[in-house]
């Protein structure tokens, strides 16, 4: 299991020098083998606590354990080697590696037969088109980020983060990569999203309000609160 | 032929076997082992030391090697090497040094090579170099390549220098007549104290000549890379110059562009960019499980690619 324990993020403002919590003092349970959808406004902390997770920051305060174990100690390859895979809100471009060395990367660490094209598939991509492409600024936002969830999906893990998955991806294309998460068994799998397909698609859902004002519950709980027009600060729901 | 001598030529020159076609094999200042065939010549000069290598009219799919092995210290290799190629003609071409110096003396090989292309021909030129061997000798490379490009003529030069040479001063001379087309892709790994500086001088003489040079290079220890281009454009032409680098501990690379258009169409850019790995990359690696130097070689092994 995945657990949050008191574990706040503060960071020091430049200009002013002042103190500021992005999460403050949190305990989540995160629900084992189901989809847990984080959503919340921008800049409530969403894309901080999956980052807090993979070991991309550290707390300032607090422990997250996976298991039991305590990961503050371990590095972001120590917690990869452990499980814990990521598909980032901005995925890194490489002048010179190929969208085929990151999945043979990617797969290699659990010494899977690299079945690379099947995840491309999984993302709506044709492998004997992207296969060989530079991860570089030829390829559009859109073709980027398919290929960072094929990335993740060939790490894979019992800790699957995505944030903002659906992000630059065509409205065509939406149903299937919510069939990408429905797939997903037997895995703890956090998502950060704004959408409403998305969340509909969640077995839980975690509510980001404010640095120590989290709601976890099942969809069917918290759904209701987000059509709340007091929670228009939220930024509503996307429809897509 | 010895199994150093084969080390070297396979690293160099991907010379596994005998190869196909024309080819000249130059060992410690000598000529090892030579075939010409009809439609690629090879003769020694009479004045000085080297080589003409003919390439006919119309030759299509040909190639030729001219590895240079040096296997002793103590040795300062000059040679000059002329190639003609004929009209339309189009042919591989595959040069290269690799010095292996056991000793704690230098071992220096300078190879100018002129190259002719006459109207329509193509040309694709590998050049590796590598510096390998314990001894304290330095291992010196200094290549100079001349591209004289007649109308509609292309040449895309690779040029690779991936370890092991302490020294090496790299110039490259072109000028381009109507329509000929320039593409150099630059490859270089320093480390330890090592030195190599490149010069490229493209003159764009001719109405649509284009040229466009992609270096990339990683300067690891304390060694330092020095980056010279200098393009001129005459004509209605199009030149692009990109310069990466990635700097590594206490290393220092040095990216000094000119351009000087004198054309009112002329097009010409230049773009640079030196830094350390991007953090964001090597995180990307790490989440995958890689751990930092792991993460480090990957990248550096698809940048210079
Ligand atoms: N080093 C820092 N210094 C100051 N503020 C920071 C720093 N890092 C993050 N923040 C702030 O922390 C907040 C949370 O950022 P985070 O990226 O987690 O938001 P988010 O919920 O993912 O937003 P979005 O929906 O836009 O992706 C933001 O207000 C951001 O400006
Ligand atoms: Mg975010």
């Amino acid at each position: 299991m995945l657990e949050f324990k008191n574990v706040s993020y503060k960071v020091v403002d430049e200009k002013t020098g002042k103190e500021r919590y992005i999460l403050k003092n949190l305990n989540i349970n995160f629900p084992e083998n189901k989809v847990t959808v984080i959503t919340g406004h921008n800049g409530s902390g969403k894309s901080t606590m999956i980052k807090l997770i993979m070991g991309i920051l550290l707390p300032t305060e607090g422990e997250i354990l996976l298991d039991g174990q305590a990961l503050n100690s371990l590095s972001i390859s120590e917690r990869a080697n452990l499980g814990i895979s990521i598909a980032l809100q901005q995925p890194v471009r490489f002048k010179g590696l190929t969208v085929r060395d990151l999945l043979n990367l990617a797969s290699k660490s659990h010494n899977k037969i690299p079945d690379a094209c099947e995840f491309l598939a999984k993302v709506g991509l044709c492998a004997k088109d992207y296969m060989d492409r530079e991860l570089d600024d030829s390829l559009s936002g859109g073709e980027l980020k398919r290929i960072e969830l094929a990335i993740s999906l060939a790490k894979s893990g019992k800790v699957m983060l995505f944030d903002e998955p659906e992000a630059g991806i065509d409205l065509w294309s939406f149903d299937s990569l919510v069939d990408v998460f429905d797939n997903l068994k037997n895995k703890t799998v956090v998502i950060v999203s704004h959408q409403r397909k998305v969340l509909e698609s969640a077995d839980f859902v975690l509510l980001l309000n404010g640095a120590n004002d989290v709601k976890l519950g099942k969809k069917k709980e918290i759904l209701p609160l987000l059509e709340k027009p007091s929670c228009r600060k939220l930024g509503g729901l996307v429809n897509g | 032929m010895d199994k150093l001598d084969k080390e070297l030529l396979s690293q160099i020159a991907d010379f596994h076997t005998i190869p196909q076609g024309s080819f000249n094999i130059r060992k410690n200042g000598e000529s090892l082992d030579r075939k010409s065939t009809k439609d690629i010549e090879i003769i020694s000069k009479k004045d000085k030391s080297g080589i003409d290598i003919i390439v006919k009219e119309g030759v299509k799919n040909k190639s030729v090697h001219i590895p240079v092995i040096i296997t002793v210290g103590n040795l300062n290799d000059l040679v000059y090497n002329d190639f003609y190629i004929g009209k339309d003609a189009e042919v591989l071409i595959v040069a290269g040094c690799g010095i292996h110096n056991p000793s704690n003396q230098k071992s220096q090989h300078d190879g100018i090579h002129s190259f002719h292309l006459a109207e329509n021909s193509k040309v694709k030129y590998i050049e590796k170099h590598l510096g390998i061997g314990t001894g304290s000798g330095e291992k010196i490379l200094n290549p100079t390549t001349v591209v004289e490009m007649k109308k509609g003529s292309q040449f895309e030069m690779e040029t690779i220098q991936l370890g092991g040479v302490s020294k090496s001063n790299r110039k490259t001379d072109a000028v381009l007549e109507d329509d000929a087309k320039l593409v150099i892709k630059e490859k270089i790994l320093t480390t330890d104290k090592q030195i190599a500086k490149t010069v490229f001088n493209v003159v764009l003489k001719g109405k649509n000549s284009s040229v466009e040079v992609i270096s990339r290079s990683v300067a690891k220890g304390k060694s330092k890379q020095q980056f010279i281009s200098n393009i001129k454009g005459q004509n209605e032409c199009f030149g692009h110059v990109e310069c990466d680098g990635i700097l590594m501990d206490k290393a220092v690379i040095e990216s000094t562009p000119k351009i000087v258009a004198k054309d009112l169409n002329a097009t010409l850019v230049h773009e640079a960019a030196i830094g350390k790995i991007a953090g964001d990359q090597m995180i990307k690696l790490q989440t995958l499980g890689l751990s930092e130097e792991e993460a480090q070689n990957e990248i550096i092994k698809g940048f210079l690619r």
